[in-house]
C-alpha cells in the first residue's frame, strides 16, 4: 500500500473573486498597468534597437494625432468602432460571432459590385441608396447563415462564422478576376468611379464618421432600452430563463445575428463607398478579428467601446509612424502594441480577483486564537 | 476485520453540518446500503471517503489501519473506488481508451494488453462489455458498466456506488445486482446508496441509516423490514407550527389527465399521471429527487412538451375548459391563464443572476405593450413594494440579485411570480437553503395565495413541512403517481413508504 503524505504543502496564494470593485482602484489598477507597459516597452526598445524610448513615444502621439493625421486617426476610429458595435449585440447574447471579418468584406463586395454594375447607369443618390441596402442585406445574409444552423442544429457558431470569412474572401476573389481582366488584385477607383460618398465641410471621411456616431447611439439605446434589447441580455444570461418566460431563443438569435451582420456590412460599404473606392479581399484588414478585443476590453458596453477603439487605433497609428521614422521593421511597432495590450488586458485580472496570501492568513488565524 | 470503518466522521459546509459523527463500517465480501432521504448526508459522506472532500472530525481506517485521504489518488491507492451518479467519461473514446485513461504505472502503454484486461475482467464478474464501442452510441447502462469496470480495473477493493439504479431500468438492474452479487462472492466491498426500499431489501447485507446528517443505526437487512426501515429514515413527526387554513370552495383549477413524457435519454420520466389541482388549496407534491416533479411543473408550464394526456384549466371566471398541452408559455398567458411558477432553479431558470431587481421584475411583463421600448416605472415600483413588504435584505432595487443571499433571492422570485396576481402557483422546492424566518415567510405568503382562491401546487421535500402545510399530498415515484392522501390524516410513514415504493410494484410480482 502506498504511503500517503500526512502534510501537504499549503499552496502561497489563492484567489478569490471581487464581488465588488469601487471606481478608484480600478482606476488605479489600469494606471498602473500602463505605466508597467511604458516601463517595459521602453526597456525592450533599448534593449534590441538602441534608440531612446522616449522619442519613439513621442514618435507614436505624433503618429497618432500630430498634424494632418487626426482626422484620419478619428476615420480609422470610426471604422474598428463600427464592426466592435456589429458583433456587440451578438457577444452579449454569448453567440460568438468571430465571423465579423467576413461580414464586412460582404458588404465591401455587395457595395463594389453595385457600384462597378449600375455606376453611370442611376442618379449617383439612388445609386448610393442601393448600395447602402445592398451591403446591408449581404451583411445580413452573412450572419443569419450560421446563426440559422446555430438555432436550427446546434452547430459551432464560432467555427461556421470563421469559415464564412474566406467563403467572403474567395468571392471577393473572384469578383476581382471578373472586374479587372488585367489581373491586378485590386480593383481600384477608376472601376469604381460612381457612388462615392460626399464629402462634407470639404473634408474626407466626415460622412462615415457622422455614421458611426448615429449607430453608436442607437446600438446603445437598442441593447439598453429596447424589449429586443433586454431579449439579447437574458438568452446571453440563461437560456432556460429565456426558455422559462417564454422568449422564443430561435428567434432572437436569427434576428440579432441579422443585425450584427447588417452593421458589418454597413462598416464595409463605409470602407469602399465612403473611403477607399476600391476593394480587395484584404480590405477589411483584420477589423473583424480586432473588433472583437475592442468589444471585449470595453465589457460589450458601446459607450466604453469609443474609448477601447479609440486606444487600439491610437497604438496601430502611433506604432505605423514608429517604423517608418526609426526605419524599423514594422513588426518591431507590432510587439510594442502587444505588449501594451498585455498589459491592459491582463490588468483586468486584478480588477476582478483578489489574491490572498496563505501564509498571511493563516498568521493571523493564529493570531485570533 | 472491517475493509471500511469510519468513526465519528463529521463534515460542516459553512453553518451546516452535512454529516455529524458518523460510524459505519463494512466488511470484505459484504454489501451494504445507505439509506437516507434527500439532503440526509449520504453522498458528502462518500464523497469524504472517496477523497474529494475531507473530514472536518473522525477517522478513517482501512483495513484495520487509521488512513488520510486527501485526494481521489489517495482513495485509489487504498483501493477505494466511486461510481458517481453521473458519469465521468470522454464521449469519443472507446471502452478501454476510458477505463485507462488517467492510468500511471510507469509501464509502456500498450492499449491492447489493457483490452485484455478489461475483458477478463468482464468476463469474470458477468459484465456485458465490448472493449471497442464508443461511448457516445452507448446506453445509459453501458457507460455505467465501463464505470464500474473502470474502478475495478484499478483494482479496487471497495466499490461506492451512488445511486447507480436511479437511471436503469428494472431488467438492467436486476443485471447489476448479479454482477453486485459476484464481486461480493470475490470478497469485495460494496456500498449502495438508494433510495428504493425494494433494492435495499434484495441487494444488501446490511443498511445504515442516516437522517438530516445524523447516523442513525446500522441494521441486518435479513432482520428488518419495510417498514421499520421507513421509520428509521423519515424519524418522528415533528410540529412546526404551520398555519393551515380549512379550503373555501374548492374547484378543479386544473386537472392533469394521463400524461405521459419521455426524456431523450428514452427514459419514461412521467407515467400515466393523474391529478387535480384545486382552488383554496395546497396541493403537497412529494418524492424522492429526480422522480419526476421538475418534469411535471415544467410540462404544465409549458416548457416542455408532453408526449401523451391532458392538462386542462378551468378558467374562474368563463368556466371554460382550456387545454395547456403543446401550448408555449406565451400562448398559455396569451389565453388568459394566469399560472406562476417558482422553479427549483432560480438563479438558473427564475430570475437573472447578473441582472438587477428591477430588470428581474420585468421578466415576466417586459413585452407588455406595443411600444418597441422597455417601460422600466411599473417594475421599478413593483421592486420597490416586494423589497418593502417581503422585507428584502438588499442595498437597493438596483443591486444584481446574485449578490443577494438565498433567502432574498427567493423572496424576489415568490413576490414576482405572486404579483402576477396568478390562478395558479406552482412552487418548485421553494425554502430549500433558506433560514427559519424566510421559510415561514413563504409559507405565509404560500397561505395567503390559498386564502385568495388561488390552486397552490407545493413541491417539497421536507416531510414535516408538506405534512402541516398542504391539504392533500400527491406523492410521485419514478414518475409515477404513487398515491395521493389528505395532509390532515396521513401520517410521516405512510408518505414515506408510497414515496420509496418503487415502479408500481409490478416487478416484485
Amino acid at each position: 500500500m502506498a504511503k500517503v503524505k500526512q502534510h501537504t504543502r499549503e499552496p502561497l496564494f489563492h484567489i478569490t473573486k471581487r464581488t465588488e470593485v469601487p471606481l478608484k482602484s480600478s482606476v488605479l489598477v489600469r494606471t498602473i498597468a500602463i505605466v508597467l507597459a511604458l516601463i517595459v516597452c521602453g526597456i525592450v526598445t533599448k534593449l534590441f534597437t538602441g534608440d531612446n524610448p522616449i522619442s519613439i513615444y513621442k514618435t507614436i502621439i505624433h503618429g497618432a494625432i500630430g498634424s494632418g493625421r487626426f482626422l484620419v486617426t478619428i476615420h480609422e476610429l470610426a471604422l474598428l468602432l463600427c464592426v466592435s458595435l456589429a458583433v456587440t449585440p451578438a457577444f452579449r447574447m454569448k453567440f460568438w460571432n468571430i465571423g465579423a471579418e467576413g461580414q464586412v468584406l460582404i458588404g465591401c463586395l455587395s457595395t463594389a459590385m453595385c457600384m462597378f454594375y449600375l455606376g453611370g447607369k442611376v442618379p449617383e443618390g439612388l445609386l448610393i441608396l442601393i448600395m447602402t441596402c445592398m451591403a446591408i442585406l449581404a451583411g445580413a445574409i452573412w450572419g443569419v447563415i450560421p446563426a440559422f444552423f446555430k438555432a436550427n442544429w446546434g452547430t459551432n457558431e464560432t467555427l461556421f462564422t470563421l469559415m464564412m470569412n474566406y467563403v467572403a474572401i474567395q468571392l471577393i476573389e473572384y469578383f476581382l478576376k471578373i472586374a479587372d481582366k488585367s489581373g491586378s488584385n485590386v480593383v481600384g477607383p477608376n472601376l469604381l468611379s460612381h457612388g462615392w460618398f460626399p464629402r462634407l465641410f470639404g473634408q474626407n471621411y466626415i460622412l462615415n464618421i457622422l455614421i458611426v456616431v448615429v449607430i453608436t447611439v442607437l446600438i446603445y439605446i437598442y441593447l439598453n432600452f429596447t424589449k429586443h434589447g433586454y431579449e439579447i441580455s437574458v438568452v446571453g444570461e440563461s437560456e432556460n430563463t429565456a426558455r422559462y418566460i417564454g422568449i422564443n431563443v430561435k428567434k432572437v438569435v436569427i434576428r440579432t445575428m441579422a443585425l450584427s451582420g447588417a452593421i458589418c456590412g454597413i462598416a464595409g460599404l463605409l470602407l469602399v463607398g465612403g473611403s477607399s473606392h476600391s476593394i480587395d479581399s484584404n480590405l477589411a484588414d483584420g477589423r473583424g478579428f480586432t473588433a472583437i478585443m475592442v468589444s471585449w476590453l470595453a465589457k460589450f458596453n458601446p459607450i466604453t467601446m469609443v474609448l477601447t477603439a479609440l486606444l487600439i487605433v491610437f497604438l496601430e497609428r502611433g506604432a505605423d509612424e514608429v517604423s517608418s521614422m526609426f526605419g524599423l521593421n514594422a513588426d518591431f511597432a507590432e510587439i510594442l502594441t502587444g505588449i501594451i495590450l498585455f498589459f491592459i488586458i491582463g490588468c483586468e485580472f486584478f480588477i476582478n480577483y483578489k489574491i490572498n496570501f496563505t501564509h498571511k492568513k493563516t498568521e493571523e488565524v493564529k493570531e485570533g486564537k | 476485520m472491517n475493509a471500511l470503518e469510519l468513526r465519528n466522521v463529521t463534515k460542516r459546509f459553512g453553518e451546516v453540518v452535512a454529516n455529524n459523527k458518523v460510524n459505519l463500517s463494512v466488511e470484505a465480501g459484504e454489501i451494504l446500503a445507505i439509506l437516507g432521504e434527500n439532503g440526509s448526508g449520504k453522498t458528502t459522506l462518500m464523497n469524504m471517503i472517496s477523497g474529494i472532500y475531507y473530514p472536518d472530525e473522525g477517522e478513517i481506517f482501512v483495513n484495520g489501519e487509521p488512513v488520510t485521504i486527501s485526494s481521489p489518488k489517495d482513495a485509489f491507492d487504498y483501493k477505494i473506488g466511486m461510481i458517481h451518479q453521473h458519469f465521468k467519461l470522454v464521449d469519443v473514446f472507446t471502452a478501454t481508451e476510458n477505463i485507462v485513461l488517467g492510468i500511471d504505472d510507469g509501464k509502456h502503454f500498450n492499449l491492447k494488453e489493457a483490452a485484455k484486461k478489461t475483458a477478463e475482467i468482464s468476463e469474470k464478474y458477468g459484465f456485458d462489455i465490448d472493449p471497442k464501442k464508443k461511448v457516445y452510441t452507448m446506453s445509459v447502462s453501458e457507460k455505467q458498466t465501463v464505470e464500474i469496470v473502470k474502478v475495478l480495473y484499478r483494482g479496487a477493493d471497495i466499490l461506492i456506488l451512488d445511486e447507480p439504479t436511479a437511471v436503469l431500468t428494472p431488467q438492467e438492474t436486476e443485471k447489476l445486482f448479479n454482477v453486485l452479487r459476484k464481486m461480493k462472492e470475490d470478497g469485495k466491498s460494496i456500498i449502495i446508496i438508494t433510495h428504493k426500499m425494494h433494492e435495499v431489501l434484495s441487494v444488501s447485507d446490511r443498511v445504515a441509516i442516516l437522517r438530516r446528517g445524523e447516523y442513525i443505526n446500522t441494521v441486518k437487512t435479513s432482520e428488518t423490514n419495510e417498514a421499520e426501515l421507513t421509520e428509521m429514515m423519515v424519524g418522528k413527526k415533528i410540529s412546526l407550527n404551520i398555519n393551515r387554513s380549512e379550503p373555501v370552495d374548492p374547484v378543479d383549477r386544473l386537472v392533469v389527465k394521463d400524461l405521459n413524457l419521455i426524456n431523450s435519454d428514452g427514459v419514461k420520466v412521467l407515467n400515466d399521471i393523474n391529478f387535480a389541482a384545486r382552488s383554496g388549496e395546497i396541493l403537497g407534491i412529494a418524492g424522492i429527487a429526480g422522480s419526476g416533479q421538475r418534469e411535471l411543473l415544467e410540462s404544465i408550464a409549458g416548457l416542455i412538451s408532453p408526449n401523451s394526456g391532458e392538462i386542462s384549466y378551468n378558467d374562474p371566471k368563463t368556466e371554460e375548459i382550456v387545454n395547456l398541452r403543446e401550448k408555449t408559455p406565451v400562448q398559455i398567458r396569451d389565453l388568459g391563464v394566469r399560472l406562476s411558477f417558482v422553479p427549483e432553479d432560480r438563479l438558473g431558470m427564475g430570475l437573472v443572476g447578473n441582472m438587477d431587481i428591477v430588470d428581474n421584475m420585468m421578466l415576466r411583463s417586459y413585452k407588455k405593450g406595443n411600444s418597441i421600448f422597455l417601460d422600466r416605472q411599473p417594475p421599478k415600483d413593483l421592486a420597490e413594494t416586494i423589497i418593502e413588504d417581503l422585507e428584502v435584505v438588499t442595498p437597493g432595487p438596483t443591486t444584481p440579485v446574485r449578490r443577494l443571499s438565498g433567502g432574498n433571492v427567493q423572496k424576489v422570485l415568490v413576490g414576482r411570480e405572486i404579483a402576477a396576481a396568478p390562478t395558479v402557483l406552482m412552487a418548485a422546492y421553494p425554502v430549500r437553503g433558506l433560514d427559519i424566518n424566510s421559510s415561514y415567510t413563504i409559507y405565509n405568503l404560500l397561505n395567503e395565495q390559498k386564502e385568495n382562491g388561488v390552486a397552490v401546487i407545493f413541491v417539497g421535500e421536507d416531510l414535516d413541512v408538506l405534512l402541516e402545510l398542504c391539504d392533500r399530498i400527491l406523492v410521485i415515484g419514478s414518475g409515477r403517481v404513487t398515491g395521493i392522501v389528505d395532509g390532515r390524516t396521513t401520517t410521516k410513514e405512510e408518505v414515506g413508504l408510497l414515496m420509496t415504493k418503487m415502479d408500481g410494484g409490478n416487478e416484485n410480482g
